[in-house]
């Protein structure tokens, strides 16, 4: 079942992707003011949503739903890690996609605007997460700091974004440059960016269901590893068990010592 | 939740009076971080002055890492947190306990930072109110949020590479609102800097009340 809807979507976002390049790159006219720049734009805004909302939207809230006794089940857990892993690629994209468009565009790759600085700052963030997760732990306790830690960095994102917007409205007056988003788009390019970020939030679903299989695939072999060094131990010292607790010790407090 | 806060507080500070490890290890550290930027900057006042704000919160926030290292450091040897969550104290008082030792020693470190910048720098403050309030904010914010993650990689091996990347990104409105604040406090416009302390209270606030909330299940056994 879980095998079928990944092969489907993973064949919807190929097509709706391939779609969007076609339609993007040949169909649509350039746009007026910005030539043939507007054609990063039926990509940038579908990576950055699905990058600042669905992947850390829902980041958040399987760790809360983890969290919470009633729904807590490693299920939660590894979609929530799915989830942050996609959104930190999809932002680090979304990053260089800006950075490419500005260039020609404002002529800098980077200026200290609000939306860029949080973006960035979130990127790191989650980097932060992935750090923590794989610091070996049992499956439970790593679940659990990585919870609070994506909850903590999601939480953040606001006021980050708040106090950066404050910053630079107050204190780079003049050196904004306008992006100049408000043009109106139309027709073809209307459609072309629907499209888009259709065919990004397919590549997400599908990268996070592939994601989640890969997460289970590895808790699995870790067990099994587990299992087959402990019965290679008790072969050796002639078929007599060591004592459990000295195997199972170092897990008692999350695995740490 | 308070009686255990108070408990733990007292506790943490006793240790720290005892061993003064925030005395002569922290404080001399974060002196040597503003010296070090005056380096950077060159003797140039104008430059120093501009930039004192700044300085002088980054000196804070690197504080915070290290208090906050030290402030779970305490409580890894010989299973005391364990000790601790057999007493039957309240996780929330736990927490709020450790948040407020560690504000403590950052409230001490800075009013060696303050001086430092007022001597080192040359800085003069119009409104030193404003400094106070968005100092006090500020440090209830940092406190909250370095105690947070210091229980989140308290007990690991990589503790000292992973406390800094987690912290440093989370407290980035700190450094933000504080230094801006503290310009203000410097060149007098106090309207403008009094609007700071519009994101130095929220951020206390709020992760005040995640540390109480989330500090329980953080300490729970697998």
């Amino acid at each position: 079942m879980t095998a079928r809807l990944t092969r489907w979507t993973g064949l919807a976002a190929l097509v709706t992707t391939a779609l969007t390049v076609w339609l993007g790159l040949w169909v649509t006219p350039p746009a007026k003011v910005q030539g043939t720049l507007v054609r990063l734009l039926y990509i940038h805004p579908p990576v950055a949503w699905v990058a600042l909302y669905c992947a850390f939207g829902l980041a958040a809230l399987s760790s809360v739903l983890y969290l919470w006794r009633r729904t807590r089940s490693l299920f939660w857990d590894r979609l929530g890690a799915a989830a942050v892993e996609v959104g930190v690629v999809f932002t680090a994209l979304t990053l260089v996609t800006g950075s490419l468009w500005g260039r020609p565009t404002w002529g800098v790759w980077w200026t200290w605007t609000a939306r860029l600085t949080s973006t960035a700052l979130l990127l790191v963030l989650f980097l932060g997460y992935m750090a923590l997760r794989r610091v070996p732990a049992s499956p439970e306790v790593r679940a659990r700091r990585c919870a609070v830690a994506a909850i903590v960095a999601f939480v953040d994102v606001p006021i980050v974004s708040f106090s950066v917007d404050w910053w630079q409205t107050l204190h780079q007056r003049g050196t904004v440059l306008n992006p100049g988003l408000t043009l109106k788009v139309h027709g073809s390019m209307a459609w072309t960016m629907g499209l888009g970020f259709l065919a990004m939030t397919l590549v997400f679903v599908w990268m996070v269901l592939v994601r989640y299989r890969l997460e289970v695939l590895a808790d699995r072999v870790g067990d099994e590893e587990l299992e087959v060094s402990l019965s290679e131990r008790w072969a050796e010292t002639g078929g007599v068990p060591s004592p459990p607790a000295a195997v199972q010790a170092p897990e008692l407090w999350g695995g740490r010592r | 939740m308070w009686r255990d806060a108070v408990l733990v507080a007292g506790k943490d500070l006793r240790i720290e009076l005892r061993s003064r490890v925030a005395l002569w290890q922290v404080v001399p550290f974060a002196v040597l971080v503003l010296v070090l930027f005056g380096f950077a900057l060159g003797p140039g006042r104008a430059a120093l002055r501009t930039a004192a704000p700044g300085l002088y919160w980054l000196a804070v926030l690197f504080s915070t890492i290290l208090v906050t290292q030290r402030s779970f450091a305490i409580e890894s040897g010989e299973g005391t947190r364990d000790g601790l969550r057999l007493a039957g104290i309240d996780p929330a008082g736990v927490f709020l306990g450790k948040a407020a030792a560690v504000a403590a020693q950052l409230v001490a470190v800075q009013v060696v930072l303050g001086a430092g910048i007022v001597i080192l720098f040359d800085v003069r403050f119009d409104a030193v109110w404003l400094a106070l309030v968005a100092s006090v904010l500020a440090t209830l914010g940092l406190a909250a949020a370095g105690v947070l993650y210091g229980a989140l990689s308290s007990g690991l091996r990589v503790r000292e590479t992973l406390l800094p990347l987690l912290v440093l990104p989370i407290v980035a409105p700190v450094l933000i609102a504080g230094s801006r604040a503290w310009s203000a406090a410097i060149t007098g416009a106090v309207a403008s800097g009094a609007s700071w302390l519009k994101i130095l209270g929220p951020f206390a606030a709020v992760y005040v009340a995640m540390g109480v909330v989330l500090y329980g299940p953080l300490q729970e056994t697998a």
